[in-house]
């Protein structure tokens, strides 16, 4: 099955704590049961989406690395 | 100077959000609560209380910040370059730059080469300043309370610090939402 994206956010190049603060900020704009696609380089954002999908309650729908770029995909709860 | 701020009555409640912020997840069943003292106005821990403040808000944990002490003089608007009412804090003004963009590193400062340089390495490898981190503190929601009795100290006025920072109060207050809280830091 594939997950139909409502919306796409480039957070490449962007450290802690920018990709997720951009993450929230396009969470936001969405209506539940919308997903984000967010994709970073921050070698630490791997941990860090996991972390903020349980702390917000919003699941973490898919997170994969392609090279040195990885991709999270949320669903707004 | 007291008095520049109406303050609420003595023994008023703390004023609380009536509603549950906007970036308040669903499923949570209570909003939790972050408080941080910024008690340091150096560098390297003005860092870390802006990315763990917009941090939290960002993950729609209710988050202030009570600035007191050196933190506030971080809190003071690019435009001020002076605070004070007497020589003494004029000159405590002078000594020591108010302003996000002018804060020194609480260790290797080398009179300057030390921020010089950290601000050198944040930009070449992406990390956001203060200044930015500040604007999306703000942007997330957090509430950056001044310590009133600091304002006083320093000769600081309401209208010396930057926009958008929330109603001055004291330690009472402090102590109430510390305890309140989910998780409290003094840094």
């Amino acid at each position: 099955m594939t997950i139909q994206i409502t919306r796409q956010l480039d957070a490449r190049g962007l450290t802690c704590p920018m990709p997720i603060v951009k993450t929230a900020q396009a969470m936001r704009e969405l209506a539940a049961g919308e997903v984000l696609e967010v994709l970073a380089t921050d070698a630490g954002s791997v941990k860090d989406f996991a972390a903020w999908s349980r702390t917000t309650g919003n699941p973490l729908v898919e997170s994969s690395v392609d090279g040195s770029v990885f991709r999270f995909v949320l669903r707004k709860a | 100077m007291i008095g520049t701020i109406d303050a609420p009555a003595p023994g008023a409640p703390i004023a609380r959000p009536a509603t549950v912020d906007d970036h308040a997840t669903a499923g949570a069943d209570r909003v939790k609560e972050l408080v941080i003292v910024n008690w340091s106005g150096d560098l390297d821990r003005i860092w870390p209380v802006l990315i763990l403040s917009s941090t939290a808000a960002a993950s729609g944990i209710k988050t202030r910040v009570f600035v007191t002490f050196w933190g506030l003089l971080a809190f003071v608007r690019d435009d001020v370059r002076i605070t004070g009412e007497n020589w003494m804090q004029r000159m405590l003004a002078a000594m020591n730059r108010p302003g996000i963009d002018h804060v020194k590193l609480g260790k290797m400062n080398f009179l300057g080469m030390g921020p010089w340089m950290m601000h050198r390495l944040a930009r070449r490898y992406h990390v956001a300043s203060p200044r930015e981190l500040l604007e999306a503190a703000q942007a997330m929601g957090v509430e950056f309370i001044p310590c009133q009795m600091t304002m006083d100290l320093l000769g600081l006025k309401a209208s010396d610090l930057v926009d958008g920072m929330g109603e001055p109060a004291g330690a009472a207050t402090a102590i109430e939402l510390m305890t309140e809280a989910n998780a409290s830091l003094f840094i």
